[in-house]
């Protein structure tokens, strides 16, 4: 520590008298300008001084307070003969009246400060802050204060709060305000505090209120009473608002699983094959994508932001065309062979890893996450909703309503039921059979490939991703069965939901083990799930 | 049953089998030994180590295969998680081995070294007894077994069947990976099992001892093949294939198939985890890649190659796709991915009956009445006419 003599010589004696007394005086006056008083404190040696004097510069407020504070935040205070004089740009100007000093830069002393010194820095700012003109500047200092303000800003937050017409901004200044009363001499001016604090759904709250239910820290019995009230209310939101957000990321699973299993649903309800290689149909999605990417990056650098709504597109296609390759290929040759069909995709499947390995390398790829879809909604303390899920909700029930109105809306869509319904008859009536054994699969594959844009977004895009999803769609398949859009939806929602409540209370792995062990019984008990063929056919 | 078992099981045979079998004995059990142990490295016909242990490690693949051609070729079931009931079996008898270590592990601890490792105090009661060779040896029994036959007897009492059967015993064997790739557990994580150094007292690494590795799984080869064949050509076995055909037909006229498939399914599970218990041994190492999804397949396909519905055919398959597996593995392991899904794609449009079909058909004899083939029942004009117009009756209801 390099001080000069005059500035260790008054430390050592004055400081700590000096802070107390100069900050009451600081603290009764309303707008002070800065006091010479308090900046000689502020020059002592003693960081608890220091504080003390940081703390009053923030409660008086005013330009002049602004200026320091800010001065000090950016290291331009210095000391000088015992003097705070600001150092800017190698100008020294006195802190008290602005008026430019005729001393050089090398001899003045910089303020040090340590952890404690930022925190009250910091706090003054806020108390500065909590009446600016802009929200979220406001927001920030009182969410500052909340957690650091002492009594000294008792009456700046009270000034604050009368002020104040934000309602969120009040709520957390009432918080700060009934911290700081939780400290307060009489019981009755903490048992108010206590209750004001109840109304908070913070899980930070919770920990403020909690030492108070010890009679070691709260001698008061009503005021420990009300605490664990408050407490138990406090609790409770807390867990509404959590249960709030994991039925949400059980929807977002849910229609993460919905995405990857439509198209299976479509191409196992059409023709009876088990598509083994649907999970690299999504990889396919996702490279495209990552394709899209890589061309705006070269050719449209100031769209990058948009180059999913580009590559939703790309990924229907470039998975529909393999889609078309694999039917016209193999599956054409084994209709009516369901495990032969199964076999053969897996082969396939094995082929497409293998290919992306060779063509993108082993390694995931990097997806660039669009700025509109990064972010996210705060439900409350906590808890977040991303953006990117709630964009892809809504992705999927737009692929839904795509596939609902292909299904119902289009003559391909009749053909395709039809066929789904009495292949014989339908071809006898005049539907090219084998044609719409294609363009379903097609279509199957396609929606694949609109999963996989999705996934590029929220997972990693490597070759094998598409064999982590291929289990589980499979799953919701089974439970939700074929035939029906309902089915597969209201299947992938509940697997998905199930999932996320079971990952809280038991963990992951366990969580997909109990839902697996879930199907089998659901199974039990309703044989006919959706694969259920009625009447003399259903041995096969 | 008038006939005599001895009679049954020599009759259950052709001559050209038992011949077969017999060399094959004599190749495993006398020249096995002699061309390992008693001729010099430098002999032309020295056999070396690697490839004692590659030969023995591919009849523990046949073994399983067999026993999957016994549920999948005979009675229908397409098991996709039959590398679960190899890979239990191979972890009941690996921790033993893991017990063999003894004090000799890096901790020098009592427990396994994953344990130490994890800071845990003692054994889970799950692990109570594995130092004992015969508990191990009835883990290695019962642990698959109990799973099979308790997953089964759900599975089949719902009438669930071929594809959804085959994806839910996948979904299985993919839980179960990742139950056992948890280091909480207590089946050593990641890593598995491994750094084995003894069995019986006997360092595991001797020639001697790879020799009687290798020795005892083409005991239990032909052992599985002779109780494979049994069965097949009892009348249980011509129960299975009529369930396997028209299972709706054999429960109308009078039989359960619930217990018949039952039966089979659980004696399959237990042969692949004999199968895996004399795997862990030769090769080392047991850890939860051997449940993967892909990992089971393959065996579908070892079968599908060599051919279903023929025992011969099944070890044949093991054989051919391993051997090509290491001969890939070690001059072109990037393209073994590609070798083994065209072989997929292949197989099943071009060779339905797998390598022993296209034998017979170069040979233009029927092959008789054990090798009822699954594929050409798939195509015969009345079953494929079903099969169009079952799926008619679907979205009917729907």
């Amino acid at each position: 520590m390099k001080r000069s003599f005059h500035a260790t010589f008054r430390s050592g004696l004055i400081g700590p008298l000096l802070a107390v007394l100069f900050l009451l005086l600081a603290a009764g006056k309303a707008r002070a300008a800065l006091d010479e008083a308090v900046l000689a404190q502020l020059a002592s040696g003693d960081f608890s001084a220091r504080i003390a004097a940081i703390e009053a510069i923030g409660a008086a407020g005013g330009e002049d307070a602004r200026r320091l504070i800010a001065a000090l935040e950016a290291g331009e205070l210095g000391v000088v003969n015992g003097r705070v004089v600001v150092l800017s740009g190698g100008v020294v100007t006195d802190a008290a009246s602005g008026a430019a000093l005729a001393v050089d830069a090398d001899v003045v002393d910089t303020l040090r400060v340590n952890n404690r010194v930022r925190r009250a820095i910091a706090t003054a700012k806020a108390a500065l802050d909590v009446s600016a003109p802009a929200r979220e500047t406001r927001l920030a200092a009182a969410n500052t204060l909340r957690d650091n303000a002492s009594e000294t800003l008792l009456p700046l937050l009270e000034r604050a709060l009368g002020k104040e017409s934000d309602e969120a901004i009040g709520h957390i200044l009432r918080l700060a305000v009934a911290r700081i009363h939780l400290n307060a001499a009489e019981p009755a001016q903490r048992l108010k505090a206590v209750s004001a604090l109840g109304q908070s759904s913070d899980p930070a709250v919770r920990t403020m209120l909690e030492p108070l239910l010890s009679p070691a820290n709260e001698p008061d019995a009503l005021v420990r009473e009300a605490a664990a009230d408050s407490i138990r209310a406090i609790e409770r939101r807390v867990a509404f608002a959590q249960h709030l957000g994991t039925v949400f990321s059980g929807l977002s699973l849910g229609s993460i699983l919905l995405l990857a299993a439509l198209g299976l649903a479509i191409t196992y309800g059409v023709m009876g094959v088990i598509n083994m290689a649907h999970g690299e149909l999504l990889m396919i999605g996702a490279y495209a994508a990552y394709l899209v990417q890589n061309l705006f990056r070269a050719h449209l650098p100031q769209w990058l932001d948009w180059y999913v709504v580009a590559a939703i597109p790309a990924g229907f296609f470039a998975a529909a065309a393999v889609g078309v390759l694999m039917e016209r290929t193999v599956l054409r040759f084994l209709y009516g062979r369901p495990l032969e069909s199964l076999l053969a995709t897996w082969g396939i499947s094995l082929v497409l890893i293998q290919a992306a390995r060779v063509i993108f390398g082993p390694q995931n790829v990097e997806l660039a996450n669009p700025s509109w879809m990064s972010g996210g909604v705060a439900l409350a303390a906590g808890v977040v909703l991303p953006y990117n899920r709630i964009v892809i909700l809504g992705f999927g029930v737009f692929v839904l309503a795509l596939v609902w109105l292909m299904m119902n809306r289009t003559r391909l869509g009749m053909f395709v039921r039809a066929v789904t319904q009495n292949r014989a008859m339908a071809g006898c009536v005049g539907v090219p059979t084998a044609r719409v054994d294609t363009l379903a699969f097609a279509m199957g594959a396609g929606i694949a490939g609109l999963g996989g844009v999705a996934l590029s977004q929220i997972a990693n895009v490597g070759p094998a991703m598409g064999t982590g999803y291929i289990v589980d769609a499979f799953m919701v398949v089974v439970l939700g069965g074929v035939g029906q859009l309902a089915g597969t939806v209201w299947a992938a929602l509940g697997l998905g939901i199930v999932a996320k409540f079971l990952e809280n209370w038991a963990g992951a792995v366990i969580a997909k083990i109990l839902v697996l062990v879930f199907i089998i019984a659901f199974i039990q008990k309703r044989p006919q799930g959706l694969f259920a063929l009625k009447g003399r056919f259903a041995d096969n | 049953m008038r006939t005599p078992l001895t009679i049954r099981l020599f009759a259950s045979m052709p001559r050209a089998g038992w011949v077969a079998l017999i060399f094959f004995a004599l190749f495993a059990w006398v020249w096995m030994p002699i061309a390992h142990l008693a001729l010099p490295p430098e002999h032309a016909l020295h056999v070396s180590s690697y490839w004692v242990s590659l030969l023995g490690k591919i009849l523990c693949y046949m073994v399983v295969a067999v026993a999957m051609d016994l549920i999948w070729g005979y009675a229908g079931i397409l098991s996709l998680g039959h590398g679960l009931f190899f890979a239990l079996g191979g972890y009941a008898f690996g921790m033993y081995l893991m017990r063999q270590i003894g004090r000799d592990g890096a901790y020098g601890a009592e427990l396994p070294d994953f344990m130490v490792f994890l800071d845990w105090k003692e054994l889970p009661w799950y692990w109570w007894g594995s130092d004992s060779f015969l508990w191990a040896l009835f883990l290695v029994v019962a642990v698959p077994g109990l799973l099979a036959w308790v997953f089964g007897f759900f599975a089949f009492r719902s009438r669930i069947k071929g594809v959804y059967f085959a994806i839910i015993t996948q979904a299985l064997t993919y839980a179960a990976m990742l139950l056992f790739f948890r280091n909480e557990t207590g089946f050593g994580g990641n890593n598995g099992f491994t750094d084995f150094k003894r069995i019986l007292g006997y360092g595991i690494t001797t020639p001697e001892m790879r020799v009687v590795l290798f020795g005892l799984s083409a005991a239990l080869l032909v052992g599985v093949l002779l109780l494979g064949r049994y069965l097949v050509t009892s009348r249980f076995g011509r129960v299975l294939a009529a369930i396997r055909d028209a299972e709706s037909r054999v429960m109308f006229i009078g039989y359960n198939p619930l217990h018949y498939k039952l039966f089979i399914w659980t004696l399959s599970a237990v042969l692949c985890g004999l199968a895996g218990a004399l795997y862990v041994p030769q090769v080392g190492i047991i850890n939860p890649s051997e449940m993967s999804p892909a990992n089971s397949i393959e065996i579908a396909v070892w079968v599908a190659v060599g051919g279903r519905g023929t025992l011969v055919g099944a070890v044949l398959g093991a054989g051919l796709v391993n051997l090509a597996k290491s001969w890939f593995t070690v001059s072109f392991p990037e393209y073994w991915p590609f070798f083994l899904g065209f072989l997929f794609i292949a197989v099943t449009l071009l060779l339905p009956k797998g390598v022993v079909g296209l034998w017979a058909q170069r040979r233009s004899r029927r092959t008789g009445q054990d090798s009822v083939s699954a594929a050409s029942a798939a195509r015969s004009p009345e079953t494929a006419v079903a099969g169009q117009i079952s799926k008619s009756t679907r979205g009917a209801t729907a």
